[in-house]
């Protein structure tokens, strides 16, 4: 059972610029740091390691929160 | 299943040449400093090798041949064929192969065509001349894979103007009964063409002024239709769907396990791509040699190139069995599975 606790910390490892704690499951991804393609590129890859699963451009586009995306995951894992 | 099985051709030696001019992703001012340090550290491109105007592909890849044939002490008479592989010829017509066949003087009986792929044109080639050879019993056979990608970039598309580098490069592969097999595996998917092109210049859209015309794509993305054109979410995760089973599916045909490979040589084409299907293949740091921080995304080029400057010494002294994956533009990819034995392999060449 994955859990958005998890999806954060995972994320969380990926960004240095994100201070731990910071980012909750209602954060808004473009709020939270400069969003760029190269930062998609970089949770695209890590949600491919850690669950196997696929996240797409379109995906992102939709997905406004943290809570969003760990949503589309789940419901692919 | 594209699946193959080549006997008895021995890969001899491999030799490349770059451009002498390098250009620092450091020195990138069309975007911020927290962008482009963000940019090196994830896309892993530090340094590009530039070709000068009008230094092409067949001339770095006609120094690294002279090279290569002068070591490897062959008499050229005995090359029967000669492939280029490249989406950066001379002229739009006639076959640059043609013409580097004429300067290496290579014999009348030579084979010489140009086969036009990008990123996953090394295992394309080396597949495509293995058997040719095979079916024709060859004796000696070069093939040249390069790309000189940097004519194509615009400075202000981000996306595509730091990741490119240039480079020719040659592998010579000789008949020999006693050398054991090469497997490959390889694939397409013509679906995602867009994702990796050019538009204007070809028999489709052909060309006009306006092909020339600089328009803005997206923050940081300007380009022309005469441009190459990059969309790096959708070759992502391309590669990530189609890479890994690729590769097991060569390794079950095959009867090997990744355990038995020594080095795992992927196409250089971007850091955090590479590193993504490494973990997924959960293959150790150590086997798996990069280029991509000095010479950038290199193209077809990326995995003879990557086997000179990374593995130069251990191919030149030992058996090494490689795996190699190449993957992109096409979209086309594939693998290749082999066993190479003391390698001619020059220092890096360089021209101004």
């Amino acid at each position: 059972m994955i859990t958005v606790e998890d999806f954060i910390t995972k994320i969380e490892a990926e960004f240095d610029e994100l201070e731990p704690g910071k980012l909750k499951p209602e954060s808004k991804f473009r709020d939270m740091f400069d969003w760029n393609s190269i930062n998609a590129l970089v949770l695209i890859a890590m949600v491919k390691t850690e669950y196997d699963v696929t996240i797409t451009a379109d995906d992102l586009v939709k997905a406004k929160t943290v809570n969003d995306v760990f949503e589309t995951v789940k419901s692919r894992v | 299943m594209a699946l193959s099985t080549l006997n008895g051709i021995r890969m001899a030696g491999l030799a490349a040449c770059v451009p002498k001019k390098v250009v620092s992703n450091r020195d990138y001012n069309w975007i911020k400093e927290k962008e482009r340090e963000q940019l090196i550290k994830t896309i892993g491109v530090e340094t590009r090798r530039v070709a000068s105007k009008g230094v092409t592909t067949a001339d770095l890849c006609v120094v690294a041949a002279e090279k290569l044939l002068t070591d490897l002490n062959w008499d050229r008479s005995e090359v029967d064929l000669l492939v280029f592989v490249s989406q950066s010829r001379d002229y739009l017509v006639p076959t640059t192969a043609c013409i580097v066949q004429d300067r290496l003087r290579l014999p009348h009986s030579c084979v010489a065509f140009d086969v036009g792929m990008g990123c996953s044109g090394y295992v394309y080639g080396l597949s495509v001349v293995g058997s040719m050879m095979q079916a024709g019993h060859f004796r000696k056979a070069l093939l040249m894979v390069g790309d000189i990608s940097t004519l194509t970039t615009h400075y202000r598309d981000k996306s595509t103007y730091p990741l490119f580098g240039d480079v020719g490069t040659v592998t010579a592969l000789e008949f020999d009964p006693t050398a054991g097999p090469m497997y490959f595996n390889l694939q397409t998917d013509g679906s995602g063409y867009k994702a990796l092109m050019i538009k204007d210049g070809g028999a489709r859209n052909g060309l006009s002024r306006q092909s020339f015309d600089v328009k803005k794509v997206s923050d940081g993305i300007y380009r022309s239709r005469m441009n190459l054109e990059l969309d790096g979410v959708e070759v992502f995760n391309f590669t990530l769907r189609e890479v890994v089973p690729n590769i097991k599916k060569l390794l079950t045909y095959s009867n090997q396990t990744l355990g038995d490979t020594d080095w795992v040589v992927f196409h250089q084409a971007n850091r955090l791509i590479n590193e993504t299907l490494r973990k997924m293949l959960k293959i150790d740091p150590a086997k798996v040699p990069y280029s991509i921080k000095e010479f950038g995304n290199t193209s077809g080029a990326s995995v003879p190139l990557t086997l000179l400057v990374a593995l130069q010494d251990a191919l030149r002294q030992n058996r090494n069995k490689l795996l190699l994956s190449a993957f992109g533009v096409g979209l086309s990819w594939g693998s290749a599975l082999l066993e190479t034995n003391t390698l001619c392999v020059p220092d890096l060449l360089e021209v101004d």
